[in-house]
């Protein structure tokens, strides 16, 4: 290996980056292709960021981010409150229990989320025992419920693995010898101790729940991801715009998880 | 030491045969919230496909899968489309991963890589298609500077996006940064050693390569390449977008189901779900086997 790096290694990463960078660049251009008030041009093409003004002002908009947003922050309120006690109490006391869970948060990447969300549609019907799709409120909680089974390998593997640098054991005497009880333990010791962990975990439910297209659009909820398809059935340039904030929002979670990744703890003090 | 191990077993009392097993209500909310919302919805669809309309078993609905041409196509055009993006995702994959790891490029290559391909493999859904059609759309970018720099019309040289072809090429967005996710830590488990000693019994490079790296590596190619196959085979909303419902693939047509009952018989409509089921489940068992094989070598 020569210093500076093989011709051929080069090469490959030149053609990749071709591959990866042309479409944001002329994503990016066909957004801002603009007939009327250029605000300045190229090659005779007229461009301005006026489309992006559309966008962000289009009452739709706000209000379907605005859904998705509160939707992702519940997922994730939901996702800890399953994930974080669940993944504690089996390091603490069951942990030959460990390779079945693993199993069972590794499913919703076996079944496709089209098919579990044509499950709910069937099985919790406005005649169900269970009708949440009988109410709008109903229907907006099982999309929650939806996204947090989709979110679950996620928010599993990044709590599990920030578990494995705290010494649950000691931590858990501890503070059962102050007296506190189970809900004490698990919300005052052990979350602040994987708190960046989850935070990882949520944001990339975050990124995820977004910008989600199926599960919303399937139980008819006014969500980011159908507003988008439905923007690119209609409109010229507006749906390039979006794909710009998407890629940003999106790159903005990876690199909130980067940034946390440089706090996280890297071992526990004492081996479990 | 010992006043605290006292402690906490008295905080914790003695485990005896006869008490209850409470222990497992901690785990309950976890096994409630899977079965109710994960397992017992997909068990439901999978009991419908082997029933009919009056509730009796039947395989008339599987063998309709395969009877029905239209159903038949459309699994057949997800399978191509799987298979492709997933087999031009790994070795482009690899190819890129190979550069960064044993390519001897500086270090902020490798990091920028990295990072790229965390946000890649997760920038899919409806913004992707979006992305694609402003590049080589009709007015993409590309489709413009080639036929006015280059005098090149894509559109009269038969090329169509909207197709199975643009499909692939639009996946490989995603399929090519999760295969360098996943391959450059089991690249990185190559031992340097294991070069060296081969070098030191006489063998050539292509000989290192083929009798330590490539079998070494395979387990976990052929692993990743199943998980990414299974990865866009459950896609929908990429190609949703993209296409609307002109493109037969099967997450397609299963939606078109949920909505209208295109099929006219919801217990088909239940069999097709199940043929997805079955075939990502195939594919992640399969993923399963080769990723413990492959941690011999590189664990």
């Amino acid at each position: 290996m020569r210093k500076g790096g093989a011709w051929w290694a080069w090469l490959t990463f030149a053609i990749g980056a071709t591959y990866f960078l042309v479409p944001l660049i002329a994503t990016l251009e066909f957004s801002m292709r603009q007939r009327n008030n250029p605000v300045f041009s190229l090659f005779g093409q007229g461009y301005s960021f006026g489309v992006f003004n559309n966008v962000f002002g289009d009452p739709r908009f706000q209000q379907t981010f605005t859904y998705s947003v509160l939707a992702a922050i519940f997922t994730i309120l939901l996702g800890v409150l399953i994930v974080v006690p669940t993944a504690y109490w089996v390091r603490l006391r069951m942990p030959y229990l460990r390779p079945v869970i693993e199993f069972v948060t590794l499913l919703p990447l076996v079944i496709p989320a089209i098919v579990i969300v044509f499950g709910y549609i069937r099985m919790y019907g406005s005649n169900s025992m269970l009708p949440f799709l009988g109410t709008t409120g109903g229907t907006n909680v099982l999309l929650v419920i939806g996204y947090a089974v989709l979110s679950l390998p996620y928010m599993y593997r990044a709590v599990d693995t920030g578990l494995r640098t705290v010494d649950v054991p000691t931590l858990t005497e501890a503070a059962q010898i102050l007296g506190a009880g189970w809900t004490t333990i698990i919300a005052r010791v052990i979350l602040p101790n994987v708190l960046i962990a989850v935070l990882s975990g949520a944001f990339l439910t975050f990124a995820i729940v977004i910008g989600e297209f199926t599960m919303a659009s399937l139980l008819n909820r006014p969500a980011f991801g159908p507003y988008m398809q439905n923007l690119g059935a209609n409109r010229a340039y507006e749906p390039a715009a979006l794909a710009i904030i998407a890629f940003a929002l999106t790159w903005g979670c990876m690199a909130m998880i980067q940034f946390l990744s440089r706090y996280a703890p890297r071992s526990a003090n004492r081996p479990n | 030491m010992t006043e605290q191990t006292n402690v906490a077993t008295m905080a914790t009392p003695a485990v005896s045969k006869t008490r209850l097993p409470t222990q497992w209500l901690g785990v309950t909310p976890f096994f409630l919230f899977a079965v109710l919302f994960l397992v017992l919805p997909t068990m439901y669809l999978i009991i419908g496909a082997f029933q009919n309309s009056d509730g009796q078993f039947t395989l008339a609905n599987i063998r309709q899968l395969f009877l029905d041409p239209s159903i038949r196509a459309s699994y057949w055009v997800s399978i191509k489309i799987s298979f492709w993006s997933a087999v031009l995702g790994a070795l482009v994959g690899l190819a890129i991963a190979l550069a960064i790891v044993r390519g001897g490029l500086p270090n902020w290559v490798r990091s920028a890589t990295m990072t790229f391909s965390g946000v890649a493999s997760n920038f899919a859904g409806v913004p992707l298609a979006f992305a694609f059609i402003s590049t080589l759309g009709r007015l993409g970018l590309v489709t413009i500077i080639l036929r006015d720099v280059f005098g090149l019309n894509l559109y009269t040289t038969g090329f169509n996006l909207l197709s199975s072809y643009g499909l692939i090429l639009v996946y490989l967005y995603f399929q090519i940064p999760l295969m360098v996710v996943i391959i450059t830590p089991a690249l990185d488990g190559l031992r340097k050693e294991w070069g060296e000693a081969a070098a030191t019994l006489g063998a050539t490079p292509w000989q290192f390569w083929r009798m330590v790296l490539i079998p070494v590596l395979w387990p976990s190619f052929l692993g990743t390449v199943i998980l990414l196959f299974a990865n866009a085979f459950g896609a929908i909303a990429t190609a949703y977008a993209f296409t609307g419902s002109s493109l037969n693939i099967v997450p397609i047509l299963l939606y078109a189901q949920i909505r209208g009952d295109v099929l006219n018989d919801p217990h088909l409509g239940y069999a097709l779900a199940f043929g997805m089921i079955f075939i990502t489940g195939v594919a992640n068992t399969f993923y399963i086997w080769f990723r413990t094989r492959s941690e011999r070598w590189l664990k």
